[in-house]
């Protein structure tokens, strides 16, 4: 049994783990009990399970915790509330851009990030930047709208 | 028609921690929950749903044919609504909940909307076939009772007021006296805790659609906020006190049965590893989801060798001498003569792989099965289309009795039919019963590719058509082969599912049987084209003029499991009558909207088709495009149009492609589609679903095929059952509402995707003169197409 530490969200947290090279999802999901972060492959080829890790997006299901080890996790709980939503999310509210949901923090945290290193970018480079996501609804046109909303905001 | 307008996510907030709180709560039934609401109201037939305050079982099924089973109103004057239709990320919770502020008057932030719980809701059968919106605005169903209410709380108030029910109007949960709105009473005051004890009233009048102010509207859906904000509890989030993790160890290849479990081999594994076995079913039980996999991964199982998978390289061939169940939807005796007749003939076809509906999380449920023998109790949280259909099932495998088992449906990844939320559930009460705890089961997505989703089953599509000399045609003659296994459960078929077959209850066999006469026209499955009269007996139900039909179906013994995915059988068929009709048109040097019109009667359709053609800037013109060169990237557009159904949405859709003849990629570039459901109840919904059909449809047109060999299954994971993904070209997509609303709603949750497929080979074929006549058009495909065209 290894005792982890990480932030999570910004709060603080040690965890005993049976095994280190499980994956971070497991923790956030089983032991935290979040509900962003989700189980879709766990092969990283769909994006379910991201997370920022100090910053930048993750596949948590592959990531094994003791990588996360004290380091920042945040995810999608993390960018904000539905009282107090994080602008990208109150786009994403504002184009109705999801059906299921399943996949959401695939498409929005990978485009938040990318966004906020290249601010302005084009339709076409947030597109090409969340390459390998998968939304199995095929929300793609709404999550590309709120996303370019939000590009075209953060430039500005 | 109005926009958007801006909610506050606190509509979602109000209605989760009581819906949440009651479900959680082991020893609430109805009454309880209800009286929780502080209505303090009997639940509908309370002996049924409880034999003593704070026990949850037995739970009686909650009739349709009453007021009380819909509807409570609490003393506060909030509304509860309980619906048997589920939402799966289409939006429709928030309907069903415009739908109720509308005919009752009352706010939409008032209203609570619980749905698809079998202790608490009406028994409305299975949530699928775009079925939702027209049942709960049809005769026995939410609205009904909703305007049964009304009329009941208007002659309350009349006589509370002292004058007529004609006097009075309905405001934000009050009556009001129409003339002298300072008289009133709210609901609260009216019923308030008590009970209607009344029958859905049939000749009840529901409102005008032209009246409507919520319905009509964009509210927007009561479940984004919380999906974004990562609050939305998924049934993958379903967590109860003392629940272990379930994980299931599958046979490696279909029809492989149980020879032995060495459970040695992960007694030394950490987390109270239990291996639970039941007939061929294998799973293990451990304290930590991880540690069960773990243990499922090391788990040595024997098997037999399954079942001899048919030759997928050979497949299409082979079918057709295969031992089938045959059926005619539509068989005119005069096709032969007709087709002799004819001044020119035309055959081609078409063929179709088998798809997974692929959900992109992977199945969970949740059970907690208590007790032993026939005092057996369950309760399961899973995502199941057909919870009704779960509670009976679930109750044989447990060898109980369906009143003992209560089935909660969570919102899961999105299932698009019968992806594995049903088995799931099955694996799920399976442990549990051994293990004594309530357990969590969500697979992996090899489990889930390939031994949990009940595919599409493949296809092939022999079309032939008959065409007088004056371009007219005058036979159509349709036949095809298909597969088929198990299928969606019913009450008394667990084994329809795979767990259910492994747990040894049977799965039905396809029984060779020559075909009967129809005896009446149904096009459920859309085999008969949109350009047939469907003329069986005396009546007609066809939308086109072709009167001499014959359409014939086999149905082939499936080596995997089979059940609907999104518009299942619909989506084939018209993949191969709507090209069809296109290869005639281009035989002829027809404009395709002009040929489809000359052939199309039914004045909605036609009306899909135009408007469709109006927003694209359709210019009349044969198809393939004169002047498109032979190499390098040419362009060209595809339509297709359909009746799903027969009678459930009309839709067209018009793709514009980008085909590169070097390297046969495919890219569409613009989708226009037009709908007709009918009256629009959430324009913005509608395009939601419209958008994700088309573009769902798409990724099976251009990517999706499930293959196996010899040894089993090989599409274990994404790489190997590829489909669209972001960094794959985006269409530009425009969604035409046509709102009616002076006719019945129909469903519009598979019209788009039903015949994507077409119009982009179509476009194709415009593009490139190259017709490509099986899915998925991939480049390898395309090139072969390019190299025979004419």
């Amino acid at each position: 049994m290894a005792s982890i530490k990480l932030t999570v969200n910004g709060t603080a947290h040690t965890v005993d783990v049976a095994d280190p090279e499980m994956p971070l999802l497991y923790v956030l999901m089983d032991d935290l009990q979040l509900n962003g972060p989700k189980y879709g492959c766990g092969l990283s080829q769909c994006g379910a399970c991201t997370v920022l890790l100090d910053g930048e997006p993750i596949r948590s299901c592959q990531t094994p915790v003791s990588l996360a080890a004290g380091h920042d996790v945040l995810t999608i709980e993390g960018l904000g509330t539905m009282e107090n939503p994080h602008r990208i999310q109150q786009l994403f509210m504002d184009e109705q851009a999801v059906q299921c949901g399943y996949c959401i923090s695939g498409p929005m945290l990978y485009g938040k990030v990318f966004i906020d290193q290249n601010p302005g970018s084009s339709q076409e480079q947030i597109l090409e930047a969340l390459s390998g996501l998968l939304c199995r609804c095929h929300a793609h046109t709404r999550m590309m709208r709120a996303l370019t909303r939000y590009s075209e905001e953060v430039k500005a | 028609m109005k926009t958007l307008t801006n909610f506050h996510a606190k509509y979602w907030k109000k209605i989760t921690p009581e819906a949440s709180e009651a479900l959680d709560k082991h020893g609430f039934g109805r009454r309880e929950f209800l009286k929780g609401l502080g209505a303090l109201i009997v639940g509908y037939s309370a002996a049924g749903v409880l034999n003593k305050a704070g026990a949850q079982f037995p739970t009686a099924t909650v009739p349709l044919n009453q007021v009380d089973s819909w509807l409570a109103v609490a003393a506060d004057g909030s509304v509860t609504g309980f619906a048997g239709k589920c939402d799966f990320g289409q939006g429709f919770r928030t309907v069903q909940q415009q739908l109720v502020a509308e005919e009752l008057g009352v706010q939409f932030e008032n209203i609570n909307m619980i749905i698809c719980d079998t202790a608490l809701c009406p028994d409305q059968g299975v949530s699928s076939g775009s079925q939702g919106h027209p049942t709960q605005f049809g005769n026995n169903a939410l609205r009904q009772a909703l305007v049964t209410a009304r009329e009941a709380l208007l002659q309350m108030g009349a006589a509370q007021l002292k004058v007529t029910a004609a006097e009075l109007s309905l405001e934000n949960g009050n009556v009001v006296v129409t003339k002298d709105p300072s008289q009133r009473m709210s609901f609260g005051q009216l019923i308030g805790g008590k009970r209607f004890s009344l029958a859905l009233n049939q000749q009840a009048r529901p409102k005008d659609p032209l009246t409507y102010t919520i319905l009509g509207t964009s509210v927007p859906r009561l479940d984004v906020p919380p999906k974004v904000t990562g609050e939305f509890e998924y049934v993958q989030n379903k967590r109860v006190a003392g629940m272990v993790h379930g994980k299931v160890v599958r046979p490696p290849k279909p029809g492989a049965k149980l020879v032995k479990v060495n459970e040695g081999s992960v007694a030394a594994l950490p987390g109270n590893v239990k291996v639970v076995i039941k007939n061929d079913f294998v799973g293990v039980v451990a304290d930590k989801e991880w540690l069960a996999q773990n243990a499922a991964d090391v788990l040595d199982v024997t098997w037999t060798d399954g079942d001899t998978l048919p030759n997928q390289e050979t497949l299409y061939a082979d079918m057709r001498k295969m031992p089938s169940r045959d059926s005619l939807i539509v068989a005119q005796s005069d096709v032969d003569t007709q087709m002799k007749a004819a001044a020119r003939t035309f055959a081609a076809t078409y063929v179709h792989p088998f798809q997974m509906h692929g959900s992109l999380g992977t199945s969970c449920a949740v059970a907690d099965v208590k007790g032993a023998g026939a005092s057996t109790t369950a309760t399961i949280w899973c995502a199941s289309q057909g919870v009704w259909n779960q509670r009976g099932s679930v109750a044989l495998i447990l060898g109980t009795t369906a009143t003992n088992v209560r089935v909660v449906f969570m919102e899961g990844s999105g299932c698009y039919g019968l992806n594995g939320a049903d088995t799931v559930a099955y694996d799920a009460a399976i442990m549990s019963q051994a293990v004594g705890k309530p357990v969590r089961v969500q697979y992996t997505r090899r489990d889930e590719m390939i031994s949990a989703d009940s595919y599409g089953p493949a296809y092939v599509i022999d079309l032939k058509a008959g065409v007088d000399a004056q371009g007219q045609m005058i036979a159509w003659d349709y036949e095809a082969w298909t597969f088929s296994k198990g299928g969606r459960p019913a009450v008394a078929n667990p084994g329809n599912v795979i767990s259910g077959a492994l747990a040894g209850f049977p799965t039905a066999a396809v029984v060779p049987a020559a075909a009967n006469p129809p005896n009446n026209y149904s096009n459920n499955s859309n085999a008969d084209s949109s350009y047939g009269m469907g003329c069986v007996g005396n009546s007609c139900g066809g939308t086109g003029n072709i009167k001499s039909e014959r359409v014939l179906v086999h149905t082939i013994q499936s080596p995997f499991y089979t059940g609907p995915l999104r518009s299942p059988n619909r989506l084939q068929n018209c993949f191969a009558n709507e090209s069809f009709i296109d290869e005639v048109a281009a035989g002829l040097k027809a404009d395709p909207v002009a040929y489809r019109l000359r052939h199309l009667v039914d004045t909605r359709l036609r009306d899909c088709v135009t408007k469709a053609a109006e927003a694209y800037g359709w210019d009349s013109r044969p198809s393939p495009k004169a002047g498109n060169p032979k190499t390098g990237v040419v362009t060209g557009r595809g339509i297709s149009c359909v009746l799903y159904e027969g009678n459930n949405g009309y839709c067209a859709l018009i793709a514009e492609v980008e085909v590169d003849q070097e390297t046969g990629k495919v890219e569409v570039t613009r989708i226009i589609t037009s709908n007709d459901s009918g009256p629009i109840s959430n324009p913005d919904g509608l395009s939601n679903q419209m958008e994700g059909g088309a573009m769902q449809g798409m990724s099976r047109a251009l990517y999706e095929e499930v293959k196996w060999q010899e040894f089993g299954l090989t599409s274990v994971h994404w790489r190997a059952f590829p489909v669209y993904q972001f960094g794959n070209r985006l269409p530009y997509i425009e969604t035409v509402l046509i709102n009616r609303p002076d006719v019945r709603q129909m469903g519009a949750g598979e019209t788009t995707i039903t015949i994507v497929a077409a119009a982009i080979a179509n476009a194709i074929f415009d593009a490139t003169g190259a017709r490509i006549r099986q899915v998925p058009f991939t480049p390898a495909r395309v090139l072969a197409a390019l190299k025979a065209r004419a």
